[in-house]
């Protein structure tokens, strides 16, 4: 037999069960590919901002937080939405 | 009701927490907590009001003058000084109900359930619009924040409908969402970890894992301090945010 004959011949509810996991898997992961790039240039670029001017740190660091929560927010939709998906 | 984390409770408690009479409940109980907590940090410090200010009025008028300097300046600017009390006591109480994540016999953050995040969200959501009707009147509140500057004709009603949309719904739900998501994960990974380590805790030959597992898991407890405080400070510094441009158009 073969392997989707296999998959076909169990219980429909496992089956669902076991997509339902992969999804929140692929949801969550998909969403934090955007931010973990997006929280890498935020930082990154702040710091090169705070070597070059350590006088104006202050301010740098209050944007930076800023822009890490607003690019952070994505990433923590996609968690939400992993418990959300229910098979 | 398992008030005290000396055992692990069901999974299903992470998302469904049972309630005690007239729903009172340990997350409930905590917000009480933090409530108390909050208050009685600044009537003690308010108390003396000695000249050469020592203990608890240290580190009252400390971090009052680090929501000055450090929230209030940066973002909304001197005229945002009377928004002091409100961003102060939000950030003592939002700290105060997520640092009970690591006290040892509570270990749960309170706002890793989404109501009073939501309820806090939805308050800022009021203050700003009644500030921006306050200050700049409805009409030029909408157009002010509707219509950014320099932005082509063409595309002028998109930009304006997405921006609608940020002051009507993003704002509150992204807020709400990201003080509660936040708190979830960090909880769901310490429960992960304590969960782990009590499993290998077995004489047999995976207890070798079991040093390293316990150590990333007080190594976690204390990044978790560190969230805990982030997240207050994110939520009262996107508070300035939004009431500065309320106060303040963009130009």
């Amino acid at each position: 037999m073969s392997m989707l004959h296999l998959i076909a011949a169990q219980d429909p509810g496992e089956l669902q069960k076991g997509l339902t996991a992969v999804g929140r898997g692929i949801v969550y992961g998909g969403a934090a590919i955007g931010p973990g790039i997006g929280i890498g240039l935020v930082v990154g670029n702040a710091i090169t901002a705070m070597a070059r001017q350590p006088e104006s740190a202050g301010v740098v660091r209050t944007t930076m937080f800023l822009g890490i929560a607003f690019t952070e927010a994505l990433a923590l939709f996609g968690f939400v939405l992993a418990f959300i998906i229910t098979g | 009701m398992n008030v005290l984390a000396l055992e692990f409770p069901p999974i299903t408690h992470l998302t469904v927490w049972p309630t005690g009479p007239l729903g009172f409940n340990k997350v409930a109980g905590i917000y009480v907590f933090a409530t108390i907590a909050t208050l009685v940090l600044f009537m003690i410090a308010g108390s003396k009001k000695q000249l050469v200010p020592r203990g608890i009025q240290n580190i009252a008028e400390s971090s009052v003058d680090f929501v000055r300097n450090s929230i209030i300046m940066q973002t909304i600017g001197p005229d945002g000084l009377g928004y002091l009390p409100l961003l102060a006591t939000m950030f003592f109480f939002i700290f105060f109900s997520n640092i009970t994540e690591i006290i040892p016999g509570i270990q749960m953050p309170a706002n890793a359930r989404f109501g009073i995040p939501l309820m806090l969200a939805l308050m800022v959501w009021v203050i700003y619009w009644v500030v921006g009707f306050i200050k700049q009147g409805p009409l030029h509140y909408l157009k002010n924040s509707t219509v950014p500057p320099g932005v082509p004709k063409a595309i002028l009603p998109l930009v304006s409908f997405i921006e609608f949309l940020q002051i009507l719904i993003v704002r509150p739900f992204s807020q709400a969402v990201r003080l509660f998501a936040n708190m979830l994960a960090g909880h769901l990974i310490l429960v992960t970890f304590s969960v782990l380590c009590a499993a290998l805790f077995a004489a047999a030959w995976y207890i070798a894992i079991l040093p390293f597992s316990f150590a990333l898991l007080v190594f976690l407890t204390a990044f978790e301090i560190l969230v805990s405080f982030l997240q207050a400070f994110i939520f009262t510094i996107l508070t300035a945010v939004y009431i500065g441009s309320s106060i303040h158009p963009d130009h």
